[in-house]
């Protein structure tokens, strides 16, 4: 069974078409690094596998749950409220620019949504939440507040808030991109980690050093199509000569 | 006629201005954010109402609005209203007035939100409602109390508007004192009374900034 499923997603916005016929899977502990151009429609995939776009044709599996099923045309057709949110507990979402909640703590960020959305005990939220924030080596920022943080260490409550929920699968979109480059090192760090202890996981990334050593699979994506995917030896030796022209790009 | 008298019988009419402001506040706040949702609904009927309704609202004097709805049942339907109708038309006037200015500045505070906040509280797993009132609305309260507090400060000097139904408060007790006893006093009282009761709505504002200060 696949973690994730994806088959012959379509998205437009209006006349643009942004994707076209993407389809991937990811099993369990593994890590899909996603690679392409600006505008190649990287953010666009992850917002539709993450419910924040609205998938036009194609289909959608967590666990060997629909979360949308294909009919005969291949339009998607969205499961039921119910079933969406049930099968959204299986992931979770790193945003770019974080997106923490400026008026909550750095530990109540993390326990909020536990507490709220999981119905967890107060002490069973703090508990997991410090846990996570002493792996993130943040336990001493608990009571600051996310402004009072560096970019780095807002990023890493971020992943911390992502993790608290317990996810099947996390999806980062270019998590380092909104750092200063002495910051990046620090969140790359925690993805690595993540990886080693087998997290299945799905990162859109400009790094391309580290998509080459982290991810076990790497998807090149060029205007809206999947040009070319495999292992990451296979994509950083490709003859394609679009993925070279890409790839020389960051040499 | 001394100034004791004179002070306890505008007291009265002090209890009654402050009795209009905190009622027009407890019923046009809730019902401003009401409004504020009609104007950004999805559905283009009812935003195209709400949206007819605030520009009537802040386009025609306020002062006309209470006899509006003070006379209207009378003159509209030969309904006659009860003794107290006079002040419960004050305050469904002053509602109805100051929920349309409430409204657009609760739209301009939910609207200037990033659309971040609400993916992220939407990824999380929590619901729209609980993502508005734990998440959006209690940044959107930071972000307007500016321009609230003007709005607060401006409805206390408005509430000397119930005259024009010949209400008892402040100032037509005021207005009717002078005229009677041919002094000014009872206009610097009125002056003095506005004055401090505006220092204490504005430093109750500053103090609610305050508070809010702890995050950015
Ligand atoms: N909400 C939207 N409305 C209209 N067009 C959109 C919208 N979101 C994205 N697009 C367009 O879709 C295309 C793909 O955008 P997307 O953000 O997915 O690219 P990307 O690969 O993530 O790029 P980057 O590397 O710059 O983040 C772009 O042409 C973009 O302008
Ligand atoms: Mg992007």
């Amino acid at each position: 069974m696949y973690y994730l499923e994806i088959n012959h997603l379509r998205k437009s916005f209006g006349d643009l078409e942004v994707l076209s016929d993407i389809s991937l899977t990811l099993e369990q502990g593994k890590v899909l690094a996603i690679i392409g151009p600006s505008g190649s429609g990287k953010s666009t995939l992850l917002r539709c596998a993450t419910y924040l776009e609205r998938m036009d044709g194609g289909d959608l599996t967590y666990l060997g749950e629909k979360a949308v099923n294909m009919d005969e045309k291949g339009n998607s057709v969205y499961a039921k409220p119910a079933k969406l949110k049930e099968i959204q507990q299986n992931f979770g979402l790193v945003f770019q620019n974080f997106n923490l909640f400026p008026h909550f703590s750095v530990i109540k960020n993390i326990m909020h949504p536990l507490i709220k959305v999981q119905k967890k005990s107060k002490e069973e939220a703090k508990e997991i939440a410090r846990k996570l924030l002493e792996k993130m080596g943040l336990s001493e920022k608990e009571n600051s507040y996310p402004y009072q943080l560096s970019g780095g260490q807002q990023q890493r409550v971020s992943i911390a808030r992502a993790l608290a929920l317990n996810p099947k699968v996390l999806f980062f979109d270019e998590p380092t991109s909104a750092l200063d480059p002495e910051l990046t090192g620090e969140i790359l760090k925690v993805i690595r980690e993540l990886a080693s202890e087998h997290m299945t996981m799905v990162i859109v990334t400009h790094e391309m050093n580290f998509a080459k050593n982290v991810a076990d699979y790497v998807i090149f994506m060029d205007k809206g199509v999947i040009v070319e995917e495999g292992s990451p030896d296979q994509i950083f030796t490709s003859d394609n000569p679009r993925t070279k022209e890409f790839l020389g790009k960051f040499d | 006629m001394n100034f004791e008298t004179m002070i306890s019988q505008m007291t009265g009419g002090m209890t009654e201005t402050i009795g209009i402001f905190a009622w027009t506040l407890v019923f046009s706040l809730p019902f401003g954010l009401l409004i504020a949702f009609g104007r950004m609904s999805k559905y283009k009927w009812l935003s195209t109402i709400v949206k007819l309704y605030i520009s009537i609202m802040r386009g025609t004097p306020l002062m006309l609005q209470l006899l509006v709805v003070f006379f209207g049942p009378y003159y509209l339907f030969r309904i006659s209203m009860g003794g107290s109708w006079r002040f419960i038309s004050i305050i469904i006037g002053f509602t109805l007035n100051y929920g349309a200015y409430f409204a657009e500045i609760f739209r301009s505070g939910i609207e200037s939100m990033p659309i971040g906040q609400y993916e992220a509280a939407k990824l999380l797993g929590y619901s729209r409602i609980q993502t508005f009132f734990m998440i959006i609305f209690p940044q959107v309260i930071k972000r307007i109390l500016p321009a609230m507090a003007n709005e607060i400060i401006t409805l206390v000097k408005d509430t000397s508007l119930a005259f024009s139904i010949a209400y008892m408060e402040m100032f037509t007790i005021a207005k009717q004192i002078a005229a009677a006893n041919t002094t000014f006093v009872p206009f610097v009282i009125a002056a003095v009374f506005y004055y401090v009761f505006n220092l204490l709505v504005a430093g109750v504002i500053g103090l609610m900034e305050k508070k809010l200060n702890y995050y950015h």
